[in-house]
Formats: C-alpha cells, sequence, structure tokens
C-alpha cells in the first residue's frame, strides 16, 4: 500500500467527517474548486455545502468565525494557506489560543487550522516562509508539521479530535509525494499522538532532527553518510508544540559513544556526540533555536563535545530567483557537510 | 458621446457623456493595449516554456483597465495594486524588458529578480503585492501622505472581487472618509475570484455601493474611453477635496486566475468565447477609430506589428540579462549602509559580513 501526502489529508478528513457530525470543512475554495492545492478534493460531492463550505477572501473573518464554531460545540477544519493566515492570526493566537485559559477551563476551542507552510518554489518573499516558531511560542496551541503520508492521515485525526486548538503545518512540495502506507496506517481508526516525534533512521553516530519537508533531506543526507561509515540517527520532530525533547535527549545519549579519531592509534579515542538539527525556517528565534535552548539546559548537555549545529532557512527574505532561492534553503550535501564537519571529517 | 451604459452611480453625480477625445491619444491607448496584451501573452509563453517560476498572474482581457487609469491620471499620482500587477509596472514608469526581466529572476529585472512576478514597483506604483486585500489600507496611507504633504494628487488603490470582501479594505474606507484623504479605490471587477464568482463569494456584488458613506461609480472597463474618463472624474473628486471615491471596472479575464488555473472549471468556454469576440477592449477601442475615420485598419496594423515588435526585442533583451549574483543573496534586506554587522545563512559558516 502507498498514498501520497495530498490523498492522506484528504482521507483523514473524510473519515473523520463520516464520523464525527459535528466536523466541517471551511476555506477559500475549497468546495467548488476542490482546494487551491487540490487537498480537499471531492469532499463537497460526499458531504454537501453544508459541510464543506467555500469562503470569501476573509481569512481574518472565518478565522473568528471557525473560533465561534469551536466555542458553541462544532469542530471547524480551517483552511488556509498559512502564508495568508497571517491576516488570521490574531484569532488563531488570541481567541483560539487562549479561550480556554481565559474561560478558567469552562470553554474549549477544538479547531484545526491547516494548510500549506514553508518554502515553495519560486512565489518569492510573501508566499515562501515558515511559520512554526511563531505558532510553536504560543501557550494554548498545538503544533504539527508532519512529514510522511502516515504522519499526515494519523496527525490530522488526532489533530481533528484533540479538544485544543491546532495548528496543522502541511509543505505544499510535499503534497504529491508517495509513501509506503502499512495496513495499520489504511485503517479508520489509525491515529498518531501529538508530541510525540519518530526516529525515521537509527544511527550511533549522529542524531539530525528536523520536519517537514526537511526529513526527506536529512534521510537522504542519512544515506550518504552511511556510504562513508558515518551512521545517522534521523529524527522526524512530527509535533513542534509539544515539543518531543525527550526523544531527542535519549537519542543524543545514545550516540555518545567512544570513537577513535586515528585508526591507527586506540588510546586516542574521544566521546563524539553530535547534534544536528534541520528546519526551513528563519534561523532567529526559530524551532532549532528552541531546541539547542532545551538540550543545554538539559543533563543532555554533558553529552555533547561539540557545539550543536543548526542547518537552518537562510536569514533573508525569500528571493524569487532560483539561483538565490537554492542558496536560501537546506538541501541534501549542505546536511552531508555540516555532519561530517561536525565529526572532524575532512569534505 | 459614450454610450448610455458606461457609467452608474452611488450618492453622486453621473459624468457626463460628452467627451473631447484626440486623434494622438487614442492611438497611444491603442498602441499601449497591444503592447500589454502582447507583454502578458509573451509571460505566458515564457511561462509554457518553464523559464518563468511560482505564480504568474496575466491581465489578458484587462488593458482597458491599466492603460485608462493611466491615460486619466498624471505622473505625479500614486498607484498600487496586488499581483495582477505587469501592466501597471510598465505603464507607471517601467519597461516591458524590466518586467519580463523579473519574471525570468534576472538582473535587469525591475525588481533585480527578488520580487518575480508579483512584486514590481516603480517611484508612482507601489507593488506588486501578494497578500490578497493588504494593499488597500497602503494605498490609503499614500493618500494620507499626499494630503498631509498638500499635494494635490491621488492616489489609486486597486484590488479585485475576490479580494473586495476583506476586513482591512472597510477599515481602509471608514479611515478614507474620517479623514477626507484623496483616495480613489477601484475595484478591478474581472467577475471571478481564484475559484468563486463574484456571487459565491460577495453578499452584494455592486461594488462601487460598498462604501457606506463613500460615493461611487461603476464603468464598463472594456470600454477604454469611458475608462479614462471616468478616472479623470475620480481624480477630480478626490483632489478637489471631496473625499474618497469607489470606483469599479467591470472587466473580464480571458486567462485562468494564476497559470495552474485553467480558468474554465468555474465558468464556460462560451462564456469567454463570448466576451472576446463582443466585448473585446482593444477591438473595441478598434471600431472607435475606424468609425470616426482616425486611421484605417492598415496603420492600426502598422501599430500591431510595432508593439509586437518592441515586446519581441524586449523579450530577447531581457533573455540576455545575467542571472543574480550569490551577494546580491545579502542586499536589499535593510537600508543601504543601515544593515547589522553580519547576516547568517543557512549554518554558522555561511555568514555575510557587510
Amino acid at each position: 500500500n502507498s498514498m501520497n501526502v495530498r490523498d492522506a489529508l484528504n482521507v483523514a478528513m473524510e473519515e473523520e467527517m463520516l464520523r464525527d457530525e459535528s466536523v466541517f470543512v471551511m476555506g477559500e475554495e475549497v468546495a467548488r474548486y476542490n482546494g487551491a492545492y487540490k487537498v480537499t478534493k471531492g469532499l463537497l460531492d460526499k458531504f454537501g455545502e453544508k459541510r464543506v463550505v467555500d469562503t470569501p477572501i476573509t481569512e481574518m473573518g472565518f478565522a473568528g468565525l471557525a473560533v465561534g464554531a469551536a466555542l458553541a460545540g462544532l469542530r471547524p477544519l480551517r483552511v488556509h494557506d498559512v502564508n495568508f493566515a497571517m491576516q488570521a492570526i490574531d484569532h488563531i493566537v488570541n481567541s483560539a489560543g487562549k479561550t480556554y485559559y481565559m474561560s478558567g477551563g469552562n470553554v474549549p476551542c477544538p479547531v484545526v487550522f491547516r494548510g500549506p507552510n514553508g518554502a515553495a518554489s519560486g512565489v518569492a518573499a510573501q508566499h515562501s516562509q515558515d511559520y512554526a516558531a511563531w505558532y510553536g511560542s504560543i501557550p494554548g496551541l498545538k503544533v504539527v508539521s508532519p512529514w510522511s503520508a502516515e504522519d499526515c492521515k494519523g496527525l490530522l485525526k488526532s489533530a481533528i479530535r484533540d479538544p485544543n486548538p491546532v495548528v496543522f503545518l502541511e509543505n505544499e512540495m510535499m503534497y504529491g509525494v508517495t509513501f509506503p502506507m502499512s495496513a495499520e496506517a489504511m485503517s479508520d481508526s489509525f491515529l498518531i499522538p501529538i508530541g510525540k516525534a519518530k526516529v525515521e533512521r537509527e544511527g550511533s553516530d549522529v542524531t539530525i532532527v528536523a520536519h517537514s519537508k526537511m526529513v526527506t533531506h536529512s534521510l537522504e543526507a542519512a544515506e550518504i553518510l552511511a556510504k562513508e561509515g558515518i551512521k545517522a540517527e534521523v529524527i522526524n520532530l512530527r509535533s513542534i508544540r509539544p515539543l518531543d525533547i525527550d526523544t531527542i535527549k535519549a537519542s543524543v545519549k545514545k550516540t555518545n559513544r567512544q570513537v577513535s579519531l586515528d585508526p591507527h592509534c586506540s588510546s586516542h579515542s574521544y566521546h563524539l556526540s553530535r547534534l544536528l538539527i534541520v528546519e526551513g525556517g528563519f534561523p532567529a528565534f526559530g524551532v532549532g533555536s528552541e531546541i539547542c535552548a532545551q538540550i543545554v539546559e538539559s543533563e543532555a548537555f554533558d553529552y555533547l563535545d561539540a557545539p550543536v549545529e543548526r542547518i537552518t532557512g537562510a536569514d533573508v527574505p525569500t528571493p524569487y530567483a532560483k539561483i538565490l532561492e537554492d542558496m536560501a534553503f537546506p538541501d541534501t550535501p549542505l546536511i552531508v557537510k555540516v555532519a561530517k564537519r561536525a565529526l572532524y571529517r575532512a569534505n | 458621446k459614450l454610450h448610455e451604459d458606461s457609467f452608474r452611480t452611488h450618492k453622486c453625480d453621473l459624468p457626463s457623456l460628452e467627451v473631447q477625445v484626440q486623434k494622438d491619444q487614442l492611438l497611444k491607448m491603442y498602441k499601449d493595449m497591444q503592447t500589454m496584451r502582447r507583454m502578458e501573452m509573451a509571460a505566458d509563453t515564457l511561462y509554457k516554456a518553464k523559464l518563468i517560476r511560482g505564480f504568474c498572474h496575466l491581465a489578458i482581457g484587462q488593458a482597458s483597465v491599466s492603460v485608462g487609469l493611466e491615460s486619466g491620471i498624471k505622473p505625479e499620482d500614486r498607484v498600487i495594486t496586488a499581483y495582477r500587477c505587469h501592466p501597471f509596472a510598465v505603464m507607471r514608469g517601467g519597461t516591458v524588458k524590466g518586467v519580463l526581466a523579473e519574471l525570468l529572476g534576472r538582473q535587469d529585472g525591475m525588481s533585480h529578480g527578488k520580487g518575480g512576478s508579483m512584486h514590481i514597483f516603480t517611484p508612482s506604483f507601489f507593488g506588486g503585492n501578494g497578500i490578497v486585500g493588504a494593499q488597500v489600507p497602503i494605498g490609503a496611507g499614500l493618500a494620507f501622505a499626499q494630503k498631509y504633504l498638500g499635494h494635490k494628487t491621488a492616489t489609486f488603490a486597486m484590488y479585485g472581487d475576490g479580494a473586495s470582501n476583506q476586513g482591512q479594505v472597510f477599515e481602509a474606507f471608514n479611515m478614507a472618509k474620517l479623514w477626507d484623504l484623496p483616495c480613489v479605490f477601484v475595484c478591478e471587477n474581472n467577475k471571478y475570484g481564484m475559484g468563486t464568482s463574484a456571487e459565491r463569494s460577495s453578499s452584494n456584488t455592486e461594488y462601487f455601493t460598498r462604501g457606506d458613506k463613500i460615493p461611487g461609480i461603476q464603468v464598463n472597463g472594456m470600454d477604454i474611453i469611458a475608462s479614462k474618463h471616468a478616472v479623470e472624474f475620480a481624480r477630480n473628486w478626490v483632489v478637489e477635496g471631496n473625499g474618497p471615491l469607489l470606483m469599479e471596472f467591470v472587466t473580464y479575464r480571458y486567462g485562468g486566475h494564476s497559470m495552474s488555473d485553467p480558468g474554465t472549471t468555474y465558468r464556460t468556454r462560451e462564456e469567454v468565447q463570448r466576451m472576446r469576440s463582443t466585448q473585446d477592449p482593444i477591438r473595441g477601442l478598434q471600431r472607435y477609430i475606424e468609425d470616426w475615420g482616425l486611421a484605417t485598419e492598415q496603420e492600426l496594423k502598422q501599430l500591431d506589428k510595432k508593439a509586437k515588435a518592441e515586446v519581441d526585442e524586449a523579450v530577447e533583451e531581457a533573455k540576455q540579462s545575467p542571472e543574480p549574483l550569490p551577494k546580491d543573496l545579502w542586499t536589499d534586506i535593510y537600508y543601504k549602509n543601515t544593515e547589522p554587522p553580519s547576516m547568517r545563512g543557512r549554518e554558522r559558516e555561511e555568514v555575510h559580513y557587510y
């Protein structure tokens, strides 16, 4: 069995809409146009206009409306490009994120905000950026950043069932990518817990933590490193908030091991524990910065004997021209280069 | 004398239907519209050849709005629009080569390859903005500055029928009326948002009536003489201190919303064909010119040819322009010579020192 990310999201929505009458989809072009990225394809035919609602281009208005519907007992799935969600961020942060707290636990807000986030291809500064860090800094929100089809299906279903507001960050460049699906993942009861990372590849020399599309690059890098005898462990974060720091710490401790630097001299050996964090977002005040801080604050710090390496988007607005855009986001060779540098290997 | 259906107004008198036109001006408008259409067609071809990346929104069918606007305003007026911006960028002081080179991501692009299709600016044209509706309050701000500085000029803040429902559009209306800003809010109603007809997104599709206390005028945006005349009327209205005005161009785009939209899933091919054959703004002006005996079909064909040759040459020149240099990644983020000491790239060794 296999499925692409777009279909996995579509199936997750369909299954949850079948299961729970209070779940509805609302967004720009989600119904008749099947979604700007065709993720909601067919839902209108299956569920009708009552439950698949085309909105005008009024992001702030319908984000607020979705929050209101959630407060009144429905489970809205509000769809939009996360770049445009900045038009609505006040409702996501101030209305969805805080109502439960401000009501002393009396009024939950079970709403999901989903849509593409992160760098896309050739669409320049206003449509190509990763906001995981922004949402990740807000207590009261849960923030999910899936990578594979399995992640998307299991996490979106969990997000819809979650009694809290969940920001579900997809990546446009991943929609068409096909992944194998286990029988379990194909079932309509498949859920992935929010707040748990997944070790996608085991390794003992270096830990690479990534989310979303950067997991693809990290796994490709691990494959190249393996050919040179370096065993990289790749962790797919899956959730930005809650952040599964325990899985990262466990990996850092595990990849701490005796390594002989000079193969001709066995007495010349060191503890080597290396942590690389890979993200597509801006470097400043980002997801990687937060992971660094939490590692430094914890006992895992003692296991590291080299600085943590962050591989991030460059600290520049996204340029349009391809030659510049390529320099603005991490790719596989860059991860390989930094991993080897961290292990004192010559490139 | 313009057709009686050229205008409808709301809370203000109709402009006169008697207009004076000059031959030279009409021929220039004809040539400009042909050039704009040729440029957009060239962009279409370049996109399909995969030389243009990402989003690309073309205005084929809407040429009488951009050219009509420019022929009714003064160079010192201000214009701002959303992402369907190529013709405005040229009409407001840019060049066809500069637009096409931008679409190709080259150094000679008007934004030096950093902005692409959606982000092109000139000293009197403030983009080229990607977030739907966000340009409207910015337009009100341009008008605020004009009033503040005592300039007798106007701002034309453009948006589409799709953007017209954004809350900040109404917020801008309110402030503009409150402070009587010299701002014309221009709805380019091409009848369809990305995949949704105006009727499915707007409870009131008479966009010129949506300004509460602000008067409005609706214009047949497929008739460039009516468009130009209405723009002059609107400019006078706001410059004379009457406060803002809403203006709706009823127009039509022949292509999809963007290159990824075939443009036929939410409307029929027949509808597009019918608009092309009966309402085309260039053919419309051609009829006026021929009926009034200002130029022969042959002379107009010469102008077509000239427009085509100019665009073809611009395409070649744009293709010759080099790509940006790696060092350009670090420029234009902060104002020249006020940069922070350094900026970080993707990892700690990729650092640029200013």
